[in-house]
């Protein structure tokens, strides 16, 4: 998990500092870092996905000495950084269609198999649409088979390049544009939803992790760490999106912190069907603090809000913390409100 | 036309596409205010010596804090340390040991021998400095570095003021002082002691072109109290001068002190070093509304010191001394009660304040004294010209770091004004406050305590009370500072940017690429320390 700096003045939170000697530096604090999605990209202002894809992508780089392939789902990823004829990518990167990046990946994989080129490495990337949803199936098929790929899913918990449609990531009474906030059950519905990770673990594959934007050290540590195993590995990425969240841009990293820090996106990590770390919360924040700033929620506050809602999206929170043992004697509460 | 089927285009990086023109913010870098240096009397840049010292840079460290201060060993011990008051970090955990640091920082430069670099041509300008204590030093050192030819005359056998004669030597030893003071004489400036200037009209006669008046406040105030011939009363001020002399006052066995101030505790105690087993401090108010600073009293407390509250002595005879109890009024002033209580007691030391030896400047009437203390305006000059004063002789907080200040801010004053200029402040930037602070990022660590000598052991002797920290755990102190409002390099705005838009320069710093910066907030909404500023676009 993450790197134990000893670092008094800014712990080990910061991207990097000035004093931390050379091989304890974060990819992201390095000048020399691939920029594997470099600037010009089209992403809206404040994107948590074109964040989190140059974290992952960096690291796995760093991780292979610069021996990747990357296969992208149709998506925001996707189409942001690829309008004919500019691309973004610092790397082999390709693309086919909205469902079918593992089955891609998995031959990519396959084909540097067969000319004995095995120290390229495979991830596959998408968002939650095409992973969740339309994506399924040939990725349920690819860890079955125990495919030698990474597949990365950066979960913005909607649609959100085709305008914002719900998934079977959207949480429960989020307003998006299939799901509006009007009549006794305003939003996305409260049903189990389709968590992936614990699905992937189900696979009982070699690596299954959760990470978000605001843990940089945790996430980049995570993917080198899935670089270490062979075979079909998942990691699971919350990033936040303020075109379809209703944030503010600059919020981005905050509010991917409190989904963590509440307990609504529990962070850990699994191998072969076992967790077997969990990030402990630092600072526990009320699902209200972070649900506030989303106008996506905005129907649950106010003066025709639904405590009733926000109580049971907080029975989520209490159940992952009692569940994942979210919590210690080092987890301060956080009174804010 | 040699491209593959169905490709029209050349490829091209998305580097040409200046997503720059989106945006309606710019990030920009800002340096402000930390409270620490705001609070600090002297105005060292705390943040700014940290800075250096969190790297173990200690000598760049003690050169940036020498240019507000030339005394920090001295200060690393008694100073009462606002700018840890002023901290932001005790809203995290606890405030940065920044007195200790400075000390360690002060001993350093002690040890290793630093001294200060003259850079300034000589220009030829004669400057006397009357008194030789913190606001004096201060003053003749800035002025030295300015390339002025300066000469303190000192009334007493040796140079300090009130650091010498009034701070007693388990506070602030003797041979620190003797370091800091020397390394000042080590520039050029000239110390007369055995000097009383009688007349500060006078040295103006002798061709000097300004005179500082550093004169502190040394005359103990008195009181009128009911006293047998034969009682043993002294003031607190000449108690300590004496010892500092190495001429102890007999004192018995018993001594009550009469006041609430710092000085009536440094006099208690102090009577307990020079063999008193019991040292009353008898105070007419309340703790709360006690003047004394808490860190003397709590030290004072554990060395056995007595405090009688609410009580006033009403007389004084031979081996008695009569109190009176007091009470608070609706308006929180004490009343007496009628009621008394004798106490054993072979001497009596009064510590009511101070007041300012005026006879220097007697016959002056261009210049204006108001409640005992010398009138200056902004740029500390009395009503006589080329005539300055600071320290406890003006208006204002009695404190060593606050005389150092006016030392500074004279001695700039005293520059310009030689060369026929007002002295004009630098602009203040706007605090750097607490609620600008990202605090996730910090983690927490507990200050580094300073080792106490045991309290027992400490009042048998003038030994040094309070330890200082080792180059290790300055440097942990040190990385405690937050940094606030100023940029400590700790990359986070160049890891969090979606657009890749924030360069890392050679030099540790960082600059925007506004070819590509969409104004998303990120990299200001996650500084640590809100050292970048969203500015508005104008077309």
């Amino acid at each position: 998990m993450s790197t134990p700096l000893k670092f008094y003045q800014v712990g080990s939170f910061a991207v990097g500092n000035r004093l931390v000697d050379e091989e304890s530096l974060s990819e992201q604090s390095r000048p020399g870092r691939t920029n594997s999605l470099t600037s010009g990209h089209r992403a809206c202002q404040g994107c948590g996905e074109a964040l989190g894809a140059r974290y992952a992508l960096d690291a796995a780089m760093a991780a292979t000495d610069g021996k990747i392939v990357a296969v992208n789902a149709t998506g925001c990823l996707e189409v942001f950084s690829t309008p004919y004829p500019e691309t973004s990518w610092r790397l082999p990167w390709l693309h086919s269609l909205f469902g079918n990046a593992s089955a891609v990946a998995t031959g990519v994989a396959a084909a540097l198999r067969a000319q004995g080129k095995e120290d390229i490495r495979v991830i596959a990337q998408g968002g939650d649409g095409g992973t969740v949803d339309i994506g399924f199936g040939p990725l349920s098929g690819m860890f079955e088979r125990n495919d030698d790929v990474l597949y990365i899913c950066y979960d913005n918990e909607a649609y959100m390049n085709t305008g914002v449609q719900r998934s079977g990531a959207t949480p429960p009474a989020a307003r998006t544009n299939t799901t509006h906030a009007v009549g006794a059950n305003p939003g996305a519905s409260f049903t189990q939803g389709k968590n992936l990770p614990v699905i992937a673990m189900a696979h009982g594959i070699p690596y299954v992790a959760t990470a978000t934007v605001a843990d940089l050290h945790d996430l980049e540590a995570k993917v080198k760490k899935a670089m270490t195993f062979r075979g079909a590995r998942y990691l699971h990425i919350l990033v936040p999106c303020p075109l379809g969240w209703g944030s503010r841009s600059e919020e981005t990293i905050q509010l991917a912190r409190m989904a963590a820090e509440s307990g609504l996106f529990p962070v850990f990590e699994a191998e072969y069907g076992e967790v077997t770390v969990v990030k402990k919360i630092r600072r526990l924040v009320k699902v209200v603090d972070y649900l506030k700033p989303q106008k996506r929620f905005a129907h649950l506050f106010g003066a025709n809000g639904r405590p009733d809602l926000l109580e049971a999206i907080q029975g989520i929170a209490d159940r992952n913390i009692a569940k994942y043992q979210l919590t210690d004697e080092n987890t301060q509460e956080v009174a804010r409100g | 036309m040699d491209k593959p089927f169905a490709i029209t285009l050349n490829i091209g990086s998305s580097l040409a596409n200046h997503t720059g023109s989106w945006r309606n913010e710019r990030p920009v870098y800002v340096n402000r205010l930390p409270p620490c240096n705001d609070a600090c009397p002297a105005g060292e840049d705390v943040q700014g010596w940290l800075y250096e010292g969190e790297a173990g840079n200690y000598e760049q460290a003690w050169r940036n804090l020498v240019r507000d201060n030339p005394l920090p060993a001295i200060m690393g011990r008694i100073c009462y340390h606002p700018c840890q008051t002023a901290c932001n970090r005790a809203e995290v955990d606890e405030a940065v040991g920044i007195n200790s640091v400075e000390r360690f920082l002060g001993d350093e430069a002690i040890k290793q021998g630093w001294q200060f670099k003259l850079t300034a041509a000589p220009t030829g300008k004669r400057i006397l400095i009357i008194g030789s204590g913190p606001s004096g030093l201060s003053a003749a050192y800035q002025l030295a570095m300015k390339g002025h030819d300066v000469t303190i005359r000192e009334s007493a056998a040796a140079p300090g003021g009130m650091m010498r004669y009034g701070i007693p030597a388990y506070r602030l030893p003797r041979e620190v002082l003797d370091a800091e003071i020397a390394r000042i004489v080590n520039l050029g400036v000239k110390i007369e002691c055995n000097s009383k200037v009688e007349s500060a009209e006078a040295t103006f006669a002798e061709g000097f072109d300004a005179v500082f008046l550093a004169i502190g406040a040394h005359l103990g105030k008195r009181a009128f109290i009911p006293a047998g011939d034969t009682a043993r009363i002294l003031d607190a001020v000449s108690v300590l001068h004496m010892t500092a002399d190495g001429q102890p006052p007999l004192l018995g066995r018993r001594v009550v002190v009469y006041g609430g101030g710092n000085t009536a505790l440094d006099a208690a105690r102090t009577a307990r070093r020079l063999g008193a087993y019991e040292a009353i401090v008898v105070y007419r108010r309340t703790q709360e509304k006690m003047p004394a600073h808490e860190v003397e009293l709590r030290e004072a407390l554990d060395e056995g010191i007595v405090m009688r509250w609410l009580s006033t002595v009403s007389r004084v005879d031979e081996g008695k001394v009569t109190i009176e109890k007091m009470a608070l009024d609706d308006s929180g002033f004490p009343q007496p009660t009628g009621e008394f209580e004798d106490l054993d007691a072979d001497s009596v030391i009064l510590a009511l304040g101070q007041e300012v030896d005026l006879s220097v400047i007697e016959g002056m009437s261009e210049i204006k004294v108001e409640d005992g203390v010398i009138d200056v305006d902004g740029f500390l000059m009395t009503g006589r010209k080329g005539l300055f004063a600071g320290g406890d002789a003006v208006p204002g907080e009695r404190t060593a770091t606050n005389a150092i200040g006016h030392g500074k801010h004279a001695a700039r004053a005293i520059d310009s004004w030689l060369q026929g200029e007002n002295f004009v402040h630098a602009e203040r930037p706007a605090l750097a406050a607490f609620d600008r602070l990202n605090t996730w990022y910090y983690s927490d660590a507990p200050k580094t305590v300073r080792p106490k000598l045991d309290a027992a052991r400490r009042a048998s002797n003038f030994a040094e009370v309070v330890q200082g920290l080792d180059a290790e755990t300055a440097v942990f102190e040190a990385r405690r500072c937050l940094s606030c409002g100023n940029c400590f390099g700790c990359d986070n705005c160049f890891g969090v940017c979606p657009d890749n838009a924030v360069i890392k320069l050679e030099n540790g710093k960082y600059e925007i690429n506004l070819d590509y910066c969409k104004g998303c907030g990120i990299c200001a909404n996650e500084c640590p320390c809100g050292a970048i500023d969203m500015e508005v676009e104008r077309s």
